[in-house]
């Protein structure tokens, strides 16, 4: 930073301060020019980047299934307490899965901490931020709204990989 | 012409001024708003009609459908009283600016100004300095300390103002020899505009113009941080409504004043050496009147955009001990000006 003027070090153009406004008028007019940066929301939707968080979703596999094998980590450290997860038995090679997974969209914070914790990446957080519902058991969402695709997901895994 | 035609006329040209003004005052408030998004790198209202161009007219049905609060420790008539006067002034103000020197239609020869006074700056003058009035007023009888400190800030800023801004006008007087604002332009033949001829008085009136018509950086009155809304904290409604009109308003007069006093009217230099018609170069002269007023109300804007607002004492000091000096240093210059040049 520049250091500080004060009124004694101020020359003749300076004290008048005619030519300081036009220097501060111009820059102005520089920024006026400048491409304007907004978005028109509902028709132009900001597209995050991989490292933003948005809600939690749980990775459906290519078979159809989901990768969580309900072991309840992300349950036990969720900080706002929004994550229920019930385990049931199942014929595959991953042997448990849960027969209910249910986040609380009114209490989750967004913080990725169940994300962290997952130890078979199968809780991310998606780019999806439009989270509107007119009651409060429509902010419950069950496995039929958090299961997404693994190949929507593809860069937010990568992501985790790189930096996680 | 008899008085029948005259009154005509005049009531036409009464009606088409007060149109224009109106539209003028709703799309200023328009262009405003563009311009501030611009300044802060934003797009400004586009969603109301094409461009958002409807959109001055949405605000104004919003506030017109809203409910009118009066205060209980209001004084009712003076709180109703006061935008009226503040409106009133700024429409009136406008009825001897000329923004075009005189065109034939049908056979008669008319002025393009409202009313050709030959005390038209008087008329100006005694006009703005009744707005303080509206102001004090509103400010006084809403019954709110707000109120009251935006309205006497005010008040005391428009005084000392004045003061400067008649004696930089002073100058114009001197080299036009008349009140008339017709004969003021006319003096400014080609380029001897009184931008280039005085360009001391030039500063000294467009600083007391942002102060008389209370626009940033001399926005006191209405200092949001301190004073919540100034003297129309206390309005809602069409009374609000109309102080903004007016604010407005008084912001085109200003330009108008500016623009008819140093940027030469409706003069265009070299005009006649075109050998255009009458007619083309009437026009030709109101689109450059026109044009002036909008460059010089984008620059009211755009010193809103570009300046922090003084300080009281700041204000007053630069009021008292700088514009008041300067502008009567000006009155010197002019007079040096005809003594040596003849102007």
């Amino acid at each position: 930073m520049a250091e500080k003027k004060r009124k004694k070090d101020l020359n003749f153009f300076e004290k008048i301060y005619i030519v300081e406004i036009i220097k501060g008028m111009i820059l102005t007019l520089k920024n006026m020019l400048r491409p304007k940066v907004t978005l028109e929301y509902p028709e132009v939707k900001f597209e995050p980047p991989a490292s933003y968080r948005g809600r939690p979703v749980l990775v459906q596999e290519k078979n159809g299934v989901e990768r969580c094998v309900a072991c309840g980590l992300c349950s036990r450290v969720c900080p706002a307490l929004a994550i229920e997860v019930q385990a049931a038995e199942t014929e595959l090679e991953k042997e448990r899965y849960p027969q209910k997974f249910e986040i609380n969209m009114l209490r989750c914070i967004f913080c990725g901490f169940c994300e962290e914790v997952c130890p078979e990446e199968a809780i991310v957080m998606s780019k999806d931020y439009e989270l509107v519902f007119t009651n409060r058991d429509d902010a419950i969402f069950g496995k039929d709204k958090l299961l997404v695709p693994v190949d929507n997901l593809k860069d937010r895994l990568e992501f985790l990989r790189n930096f996680k | 012409m008899n008085i029948w035609e005259i009154l005509i006329i005049t009531l036409i040209k009464i009606l088409v001024i007060v149109t224009i003004m109106f539209l003028t005052v709703a799309y200023l408030v328009y262009f405003e708003r563009k311009v501030s998004a611009w300044a802060q790198n934003r797009l400004g209202p586009n969603r109301v009609g094409y461009k958002g161009l409807l959109q001055p007219f949405a605000d104004v049905f919003k506030l017109l459908v809203k409910e009118d609060i009066v205060p209980d420790a209001a004084n009712k008539p003076l709180h109703t009283l006061a935008p009226f006067i503040a409106l009133f002034v700024a429409f009136a103000t406008y009825a001897v600016i000329p923004f075009g020197s005189s065109i034939k239609i049908l056979g008669y020869d008319i002025k393009l100004v409202v009313a050709d006074v030959n005390i038209g700056i008087l008329y100006v003058l005694a006009l703005t300095s009744l707005g303080v009035y509206g102001i004090t007023f509103a400010g006084w009888s809403s019954g709110s300390k707000y109120s009251l400190l935006g309205g006497v800030r005010s008040s005391a800023q428009m005084i000392s103002y004045e003061v400067s801004m008649g004696f930089s006008i002073a100058g114009v007087l001197l080299l036009a020899e008349s009140l008339r604002p017709i004969d003021i332009v006319n003096a400014q033949y080609g380029w001897m505009w009184n931008v280039v001829l005085q360009p001391i008085g030039f500063i000294t009136f467009v600083v007391s113009a942002f102060a008389e018509t209370n626009r940033l950086p001399f926005d006191l009155p209405e200092a949001e941080p301190e004073l919540v809304g100034g003297y129309h904290t206390e309005y809602s409604s069409f009374k609000f409504a109309g102080f903004f009109l007016a604010e407005y308003a008084n912001m085109i007069i200003a330009s108008c004043m500016i623009v008819t006093l140093y940027l030469g009217g409706w003069q265009i230099p070299y005009i006649d050496k075109l050998g255009l018609s009458e007619t083309l170069t009437v026009i030709l002269q109101i689109g450059a009147f026109i044009f002036k007023t909008i460059f010089v109300l984008f620059v009211f804007l755009w010193v809103r955009w570009s300046i922090p607002r003084f300080r009281y004492d700041q204000l007053m000091n630069i009021g008292w001990k700088v514009m008041f000096p300067l502008s009567l240093l000006n009155i010197v210059w002019v007079a040096i000006l005809i003594m040596i040049f003849n102007l």
